[in-house]
């Protein structure tokens, strides 16, 4: 029942960064040396081929954006490496930076081929600066060799990418949070328009994408197209990395196919329920993914099979929770921390989240309100409709689900 | 502020430059020098008055970052995670050993000044858990005797 | 111009591409409400109730989305209505609603919302009955000035933004995250502790009762009760073409008569002009300069009216003060000889006098306790109203305003001059000033008194007049960060001026921190013109023309810059980093 696989975590342990000989004896560099000799052009159309889609969880085709950011013209064009990962339950770009950092610098200098970018920035989350030395090295090491900076490879590339250290939000893993915070301010959403890829960092053209998304454009590039979507279903092609975690055997980064089933992922792959107890429910996509009972486990992992039942893929974390945990606990600390997290910014998501926390401390210490249960619904649909951004967005969407599949646990129990 | 840190702090402006851009970078320099690991108005002060930017900009910035504190800590800020994958592999059980070990609660600083603790959202160590952070580094699969190993490595 | 076709609920609207729905749907007289929103400032988005249906099951904020062709616009479908009223609900409940209580009920763009959906924090169902608490800061009273009360605060930016980027100062940070997310000084410091300038433009943006003057009415009252002082009061020259708002007048209506009789309704003993002690300060201000240009002395000379400014300038420049006259503000010549000629003239000890100003400003109420403005404890000017307490004041005593029958300030403090009344607009200073400076050192009477060049409300404003061989380089500067420009050039050494005027406000006095509130910048223009209205309705137009200016200096004063006019008028400035 195993499926796990190697595309875009190939050379996983089999070198040892940041040494490039050896990145280069096991076929690195060659999907760079690949895009160099073709044109800009050809690359955005091998990427829109594959299908590849942003992996940061919004999930838009990396390939359109790439052609959209390539007509921007200017001087300078930024491109920027989406290292915040924030998620809870997420560590997948956090494997991909450590044992895999060329692989991840190669898809950005091969996209700013594409894109026409002249300068890129890692964002790195605060809470991974023990990775920050070993991506210098790695850049310097991609320096020395001719990767990175002036004619790369003897072409008419010149690019380079630095390493800026976040200092600590979620929210920055928004796009223009993100650029906020490069630019030193606190990380609060922009205005839109104008947009990140007419008007971005210090209002310039500018590309942001996810770590998985760069480390997947190097193995597109690297075996082409069609390898990619030999894999996973024709809706969802290629492959997903999984940050299995929570009360599960053998959690871990995992590199799936689409198209496998979260059943495959928790009972298979991550060898079932620790202690052999029940599953309670398996959160999806991070602490702003829903919770869904065991009955979901059949669904298979891919954009259109979520799609359906009007879920999201995420960040492709995959928490699994057992029968020893309260629901309201549960929920609890995923409201404390969207109320930690939120930037205040909005009335939506910053009051919705107090009153939301307000809420569920009511219930907790039974002394809910009659009229709580439909207070959840109200203040969970204003955030949904009118938050700034995604965070607030999908801050209740734990909530909404958890109401929808276990409304006993929370509310008939509790006389509501 | 003594005149020591002072000139500590327009070092590390000179070395990153005063572009705003790099606000960041020098508060995160300046928190560092400091052995209770936090920024004080004055230092505050002096950043903005040296980087032409207003205080109340500077202090925008230091009050929405986790990282940065405004109030004094410790040598060593260590940090558990609280968040749910954290709270359904018991994390809880991590901070009580902690705060026995140092025989302070959370939020606290123990009184030699060497350590303090915080809770923090998830940093990315799920597949470890339960984990902490001390400073910027990252210890995972916790039990109590590898707790206090750790521990003794940073009073020396 | 490029044009755009869009729906707004079914109606069809064509405006130029770049317009945003909330613009287009006024043109077509719906009324999106909004909060965050402020026609003199940028676009925020942050309070979320603007929210109309884009497409289907789509909501965007209509304050920032701009109009797209073919775009079908709902504002009242269900989901925009319950959205809306989502929000307004989310704000309520951590709001302190205290409205009967609120200095701004009544005039509250929150509680305007309120009224429109129906609902108070009281019966939202999302508090626990009779619950009161709001999870805030506790109110910043500390300073004589300005007061933020922090449960009422909707965190809509509005007061970050004019610290910041109107008025230079940059006191206030958008500070911390979520719900703890606060405007307040760096460091949670109150405003006495700040460099605060205590402008009050933050009130005049502010949309609820979150921001608002240290009010002072009952002190005022209390005097009035006593049978043993003497009550005055000066009223400003920029309240007479506002106050008329609080009572339905368009803007720049002059009630300057009917101000009169209302305070002498309400108890004032003696009803006096601020512009009197305008022209004395044009006196005053206009030898000065002519002393400075004649024997070598620090130019350019900057005026010193503007509390507001003269704050700026001593915290974030105190390297001007030798730039700055030493001339009082108007309020403290006429405090200072309330205290001294007068109570010489009426018999009344000074510490029986009861000296209240009427001024568009708040930091006129800081200005009035600074300790050189109090003699042997006794201050100058003991209560200081602004133009909104003012109409409090009328209000609570019952005057139906509008239906008063005009009166006339009394002698000799109310004989004044076009050229005091145009100090409540920018550029009006220099003007007066000018009108002066010209005929006493020309000895010939100027031909064009109208500068019509230093008129108006943009921010900087520059011209020159030939005074007989000299020609006199002036500046106009409103708005602090507009001071900082030409500041900045004196700082270099490259300012070309004489003589610069600045005042703290956008606009001047007539834009001031104290002045009604709801203002922009056509209301602005209108109060402006109001103010030149009535310069020309003058018999005199020129301060050293005012008969009584004359008597005050032979009776009392002697010259301009004499000995007693410098202990008395004039005054010193100090660092305040």
């Amino acid at each position: 029942m195993k499926k796990e696989m190697a595309l875009i975590t190939e050379n996983f342990l089999r070198y040892g960064p940041p040494d490039t000989a050896g990145y280069l004896e096991i076929g690195g560099f060659t999907g760079l040396e690949k895009a160099l000799a073709g044109s800009p052009e050809e690359l955005v159309r091998t990427i829109e081929a594959s299908g590849l889609r942003g992996r940061g969880g919004a999930a838009y085709p990396t390939g359109k954006k790439m052609r959209q950011s390539a007509a921007y013209e200017g001087d300078t064009k930024y491109l920027i490496c989406n290292a915040d990962e924030g998620e809870p339950g997420t560590f997948k770009d956090r494997e991909l930076l450590e044992k895999d950092p060329l692989g991840v610098l190669e898809g950005m200098v091969i996209a700013a081929h594409g894109v026409g970018a002249t300068q890129g920035i890692l964002y790195l989350r605060e809470e991974y600066s023990h990775l920050l030395g070993l991506l210098e090295d790695s850049l310097a090491a991609m320096r020395q060799d001719g990767y990175l900076g002036r004619g790369i490879l003897g072409g008419p590339l010149d690019f380079d990418i630095t390493v800026f250290v976040g200092a600590g939000a979620y929210i920055c893993g928004e796009g223009t949070s993100l650029i906020e915070s490069i630019e030193g301010k606190p990380g609060r959403p922009r205005n839109k328009p104008p947009y990140t890829k007419a008007q971005g960092l210090f209002m310039k053209p500018t590309l942001v994408s996810n770590v998985e998304t760069f480390s997947g454009i190097t193995a597109i590039v690297r075996h082409g197209a069609e390898v990619f979507t030999g894999y996973g279903t024709p809706m969802s092609p290629g492959t997903k990395l999984i940050s299995l975690c929570g009360n599960v055997n053998r959690p871990g980064t995992y590199e799936v196919p689409f198209g496998t089933t979260l059943e495959e992922i928790v009972m298979g792959i991550g060898e079932g329920v620790a202690g052999g107890r029940a599953l309670k429910f398996v959160q999806i996509g991070g602490i702003s993914g829903p919770l869904l009972p065991k009955e979901f486990l059949k669904m298979p992992l891919s954009y259109e099979a979520f799609e359906k039942e009007g879920l999201s893929i995420g960040s492709g974390a995959v928490l699994v929770v057992d029968e020893t945990t309260d629901i309201l606990d549960f929920l609890d600390a995923v409201a404390a921390f969207f109320k930690h997290e939120s930037c205040g910014k909005c009335t939506p998501c910053r009051e919705g989240n107090r009153q939301i926390m307000n809420i569920l401390k009511r219930m907790r210490e039974g002394v809910a309100l009659p009229s709580d249960p439909e207070n959840i619904q109200r203040i969970a649909n204003t955030m949904k409709y009118a938050s700034f951004c995604g965070l607030g967005k999908t801050a209740p969407t734990a909530l909404l689900s958890a109401v929808r599949y276990c409304p006993e646990e929370i509310f008939t129990r509790r006389g509501l | 502020m003594d005149e020591l840190m002072r000139r500590e702090v327009l070092k590390i402006i000179e070395s990153q430059g005063k572009a705003r851009e790099a606000l960041i970078p020098v508060l995160k320099a300046v928190q560092r020098v400091n052995p209770k690991q936090y920024i004080p108005q004055e230092v505050s002060q002096l950043v903005a008055s040296t980087m032409g930017i207003s205080e109340s900009e500077v202090y925008e910035v230091v009050s929405f970052y986790a990282e940065f504190s405004e109030k004094p800590r410790a040598r060593n800020v260590i940090r558990i995670c609280d968040s749910t994958v954290c709270r359904v592999t018991h994390h809880r059980k991590t901070a009580e050993l902690l705060e026995a070990a140092l025989g302070i609660r959370v939020g606290e600083a123990t009184e030699d000044g060497v350590f303090c603790l915080e809770y923090s959202p998830c940093f990315g160590a799920c597949d470890v858990a339960p984990a902490i952070r001390i400073n910027d580094r990252v210890y995972g699969n916790l039990d109590g005797e590898k707790l206090e190993e750790i521990l003794q490595s940073y009073r020396r | 111009m490029d044009f755009v076709n869009l729906t707004i609920d079914q109606v069809a609207v064509t405006v130029p591409r770049g317009t945003t729905i909330l613009e287009a749907a006024r043109k077509i007289n719906i009324n999106i409400p909004t909060l965050c929103h402020h026609p003199d400032q940028k676009v925020k988005a942050n309070c979320r109730i603007c929210l109309v249906e884009t497409g289907e099951d789509q909501l965007d904020t209509a304050c920032s989305t701009q109009v797209r062709e073919g775009m079908k616009v709902l504002t009242t479908s269900k989901l925009v209505r319950e959205t809306q009223k989502g929000v307004l609900e989310l704000i309520l409940a951590n709001h302190d609603q205290d409205c009967l209580k609120c200095i701004r009920n009544g005039n509250c763009e929150l509680q305007d919302l309120c009224e429109r959906f129906a609902i108070s924090r009281g019966d939202l169902g999302l508090i626990a009955p009779g619950d009161v608490t709001v999870d805030a800061r506790p109110k910043d009273l500390f300073n004589p000035a300005i007061v933020r009360d922090y449960g009422k605060c909707i965190k809509c930016n509005r007061c970050v933004e004019v610290c910041r980027e109107v008025q230079d100062a940059g006191i206030l940070s958008a500070a911390f995250r979520s719900t703890d997310y606060t405007i307040q000084p760096a460091y949670g410091r109150t405003l006495d502790a700040t460099l605060c300038t205590y402008c009050g433009q933050c009130i005049a943006v502010c949309p609820v009762g979150a921001i608002y003057e240290k009010t002072e009415t009952d002190r005022v009252w209390e005097a009035l009760d006593r049978e043993d002082l003497h009550v005055i009061v000066q009223v400003a020259p920029a309240v007479r073409v506002t106050l008329g708002e609080e009572f339905g007048c368009e803007p720049g209506t002059p009630v300057t008569q009917k101000i009169v009789a209302a305070l002498r309704r309400i108890g004032f003993d003696r009803v006096y002009d601020t512009d009197f002690t305008a022209d004395l300060t044009i006196i005053e201000e206009g030898y000065e300069l002519i002393d400075r240009i004649r024997h070598q002395g620090t130019l350019p000379m900057i005026t010193s009216c503007s509390p507001g400014w003269i704050n700026y300038m001593e915290g974030f420049f105190p390297e001007m003060i030798p730039h700055v006259s030493t001339c009082k503000s108007p309020q403290q010549m006429f405090g200072a000889l309330s205290k001294t000629y007068y109570a010489d003239k009426t018999q009344i000890p000074p510490s029986k006098i009861f000296t209240v100003s009427i001024m568009p400003c708040t930091a006129k109420k800081f200005e009035a306790k600074r300790e050189e403005m109090v003699q042997k404890g006794i201050p100058d000017v003991d209560a200081v109203l602004t133009t909104r307490e003012l109409a409090k004041l009328i209000k609570v005593a019952g005057i139906d305003f509008n239906r008063l029958q005009g009166e006339e300030f009394d002698a000799p403090f109310g004989m004044t001059t076009g050229a005091g009344v145009i100090f409540g607009a920018s550029g009006g200073v220099m003007e007066a000033a000018l009108r002066t400076v010209y005929e006493v050192l020309t000895k010939e009477e100027m031909p064009q008194i109208n500068l019509y060049a230093l008129r108006g409300t943009e921010g900087i404003k520059v011209s020159s007049l030939q005074i007989g061989d000299l020609e006199v380089k002036v500046a106009v500067a409103n708005g602090l960060k507009n001071a900082r420009q030409l500041v900045e050039e004196v700082k270099a050494g490259d300012s070309p001026y004489h003589f610069i005027e600045i005042m703290g406000c956008p606009g001047g006095c007539l834009g001031g921190g104290g002045q009604p509130i709801n203002t922009d910048l056509k209301i602005k223009e209108a109060r402006m013109k109001g103010i030149y209205q009535v310069d020309q309705t003058m018999a005199i137009r020129k301060s050293h023309e005012n008969p009584r200016i004359k008597e005050l200096y032979e009776e009392f004063l002697k010259e301009p810059n004499s000995p007693v006019a410098h202990r008395i008028l004039h005054t010193h400035y100090q660092s305040r980093e």
